[in-house]
């Protein structure tokens, strides 16, 4: 690259705009500001949500009240899930890597419709604060992330402002799939034909249309809700001839697909990390993008084994169990493609790569436990119970939050300009993968013991679970916070790193400056030869 | 799209849409005075779903504009179809 003027080379962080300042940042169209909103964003709801989580865990250390009562659990879990689920992990990494790295990584000079990428952020924060407006105005509410219903328009708390938020935080994921889609469609560099594009955009490009597709139904469906609480509409409740294993199945009809909004661009990034840390070309680069394309579309057929014991007809259990157990498969062909990238390569051993060989590890183990609870007969002795909630932490947060956590360790340089300390790095990587397996293995075997989730309170003979669980929880919060200082500190006193490609990445974002100018690129760049290409 | 031809449609095209619509309104208004079970719930379903398509082709310009959009949208419907398909596992056997 030409070094003209250095004028021409500000990073988007020092460029100035319209406005200074905090209005330099809201008001700024930058897809690379607006990723980096959302990260902040998330930074702080994701720390509110884990210390409730660890106040649960407090409480469960022993039986009967410790530092909570029943109604005080019952709110605390479902705002911890609401906020973990609508709030962090479904935006997750398309509203921050996504925004940041999308444009870059194709060759474009921002998303096809920069405004409405600002909007989305924006109507994400109007969505938040109605959310939270549940918290002040009457009782929080105690229906679970879930809502079900006939509950969720009987409970006396306050559940409207959460349902109304989550379905405004619907719009926000909506207009990001829809902006994801045409960028790629239209604003992909020359020469970059769909199988040059790198895998982290492919997987976007997959979720972008579960994005679109999946959410309005649960933005109907929680609207429904809403009227059916305020209006006293039948739908649901069966005491107006409404019927609420209906409402399971539309919110399921989202809430499944949801969780790949949630995973696929998780396996995007571990796609992204491994050839590199590798020095190797990825293998089966064609077999991971149609296994996202296939997960993407064989998602939608498996909501129902979520019900498995709502009571369902006979019929429907029988075909969502085996769509279950097709689904896994493509997942369990990345696993395969990510072990033989690494198998013989000349393996580098830093931060993110710690982070995405650990994700492989856990997210196996979530992926088999799904298994096991989409097996009908198996289903019905572990299905709401402490197994359930091991499966979706290990599979959310050590699948969606581990590669959430690789992704931030390996461009961070670039996203910042500075380095974080590594040797704190990994050692929080190594305290909160050890707080973490402490904190969820012994939830499967409570689970298979029969301890419920959702509870307060337990019989004497799980207190052992608990206990290692709970000591597990404290230990990967504080593996957690050296993570998260480690990364804050450095962004404001880190060393400083002008390096383009630290760890010698194949992809476009690895070619332009670091920290990425206004428009990320001088000239547009031509591709020439397909991603991760080491000789 | 600014390098392709836009193309415009006249008013004889719009009022039969609209045409269309209205005389599709007042049919589903009046199947519900005939009884069918649960066949009422379809035919409503296909007379709504003949105007949505109506409104797509010539109203949205489906017909006219570049093919991917029509594409995708059949695929969408499709899908939308395998996801009804499958919902009706349960409540056809219930
Ligand atoms: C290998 C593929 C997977 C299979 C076979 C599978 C299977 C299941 C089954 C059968 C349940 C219902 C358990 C019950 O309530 O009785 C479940 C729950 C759940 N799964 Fe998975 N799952 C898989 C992957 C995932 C992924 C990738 C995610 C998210 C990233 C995920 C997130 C969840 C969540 C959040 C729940 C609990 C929902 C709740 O009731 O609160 N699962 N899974
Ligand atoms: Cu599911």
């Amino acid at each position: 690259m030409s070094e003209t003027i250095t004028s021409k080379h500000v990073s988007f962080l020092e460029h100035k705009g319209k406005y200074k300042g905090l209005l330099g940042w809201i008001l700024s169209t930058d897809h690379k500001r607006v990723g980096l909103l959302y990260l902040y964003t998330m930074l702080v709801f994701f720390s509110i949500a884990a210390i409730l989580g660890l106040l649960m865990k407090i409480q469960l250390i022993a039986p009967g009240y410790t530092i909570m009562g029943p109604q005080t659990y019952n709110s605390m879990f479902t705002v911890h899930g609401i906020i973990m689920i609508f709030i962090i992990v479904v935006p997750g990494l398309p509203a921050v890597f996504g925004n940041f790295f999308l444009p870059i990584m194709i060759g474009a000079k921002d998303v096809a419709f920069p405004k409405l990428n600002l909007a989305s952020w924006w109507i994400y924060i109007i969505g938040i604060l109605v959310v939270l407006s549940s918290q002040f105005v009457g009782g929080w509410p105690d229906t679970g992330w879930t809502f079900y219903a006939p509950y969720s328009f009987r409970t006396p708390t306050n559940v409207l402002p959460a349902l109304f938020g989550a379905f405004i935080l619907g719009f926000s994921s909506i207009l990001t799939g829809i902006n994801f889609v045409v960028t790629i469609h239209r604003m992909r560099a020359p020469g970059m034909t769909w199988f040059r594009m790198p895998l982290f955009p492919w997987t976007l490009y997959a979720t972008a249309w579960i994005q679109i597709l999946a959410t309005p139904v649960i933005g109907i469906t929680l609207l429904l809700t809403v009227m059916e609480r305020v209006l006293g509409v039948g739908v649901f409740d069966p005491t107006l001839g409404g019927d609420p294993i209906l409402y399971q199945h539309l919110f399921w009809i989202y809430s499944h697909p949801a969780v790949y909004i949630m995973i696929l661009p998780g396996m995007g990034a571990i796609s992204e990390i491994l050839p590199v840390f590798s020095r190797k070309r990825i293998y089966g680069y064609k077999a991971i993008v149609l296994s996202s394309l296939a997960i993407a579309f064989v998602g939608y057929f498996v909501w129902g084994h979520h019900m498995f014991t709502s009571g369902m007809s006979g019929r429907a259990l029988y075909a969502f169990s085996f769509l279950t157990f097709i689904v896994a498969i493509p997942s369990a062909i990345k696993v395969f493609n990510w072990v033989a990238t690494m198998h013989k390569g000349s393996l580098n051993f830093q931060t993110p790569f710690y982070w995405a060989v650990s994700f492989i590890f856990v997210f196996m183990i979530g992926g088999f436990s799904g298994l096991t609870l989409g097996s009908l007969a198996t289903n019905v002795h572990v299905h709401d119970t402490h197994f359930v909630v091991a499966h979706f932490h290990f599979i959310v947060f050590g699948g969606t939050g581990y590669s959430f956590m690789a992704a931030l360790h390996y461009w961070y340089p670039k996203m910042f300009g500075r380095m974080y300390d590594r040797g704190w790095a990994n050692t929080g990587w190594a305290v909160f993968f050890g707080g973490f397996l402490t904190l969820y293995l012994p939830m499967f075997g409570l689970g298979m013991q029969g301890m419920p989730r959702r509870y307060y309170d337990y019989l004497p003979e799980f207190h052992t679970g608990n206990i290692i669980s709970s000591l597990g929880a404290i230990l990967m919060i504080v593996g957690a916070i050296i993570v998260i200082v480690n990364l804050v500190r450095s962004a404001r006193y880190g060393e400083k790193t002008s390096e383009k490609n630290p760890w010698g990445g194949k992809t476009l974002e690895w070619e332009t400056d670091t920290p990425p100018t206004l428009e990320n690129w001088e000239d547009l760049p031509t591709v020439e030869e397909r991603p991760y290409e080491y000789k | 799209m600014s390098e392709e031809k836009q193309h415009i449609s006249s008013y004889t095209s719009h009022i039969l849409v609209l045409g269309a619509l209205l005389v599709l309104t007042a049919a589903s208004v009046a199947v519900t005075s005939l009884e069918m079970g649960k066949y009422n719930t379809l035919v409503a379903m296909l007379i709504a779903g003949t105007k949505a398509g109506i409104v797509l082709t010539w109203f949205m310009h489906l017909k006219f504009d570049n093919k991917i959009f029509a594409i995708f949208t059949v695929a969408v419907i499709v899908l939308f179809l395998l996801v009804l398909y499958v919902t009706f596992f349960d409540y056809s056997y219930r």
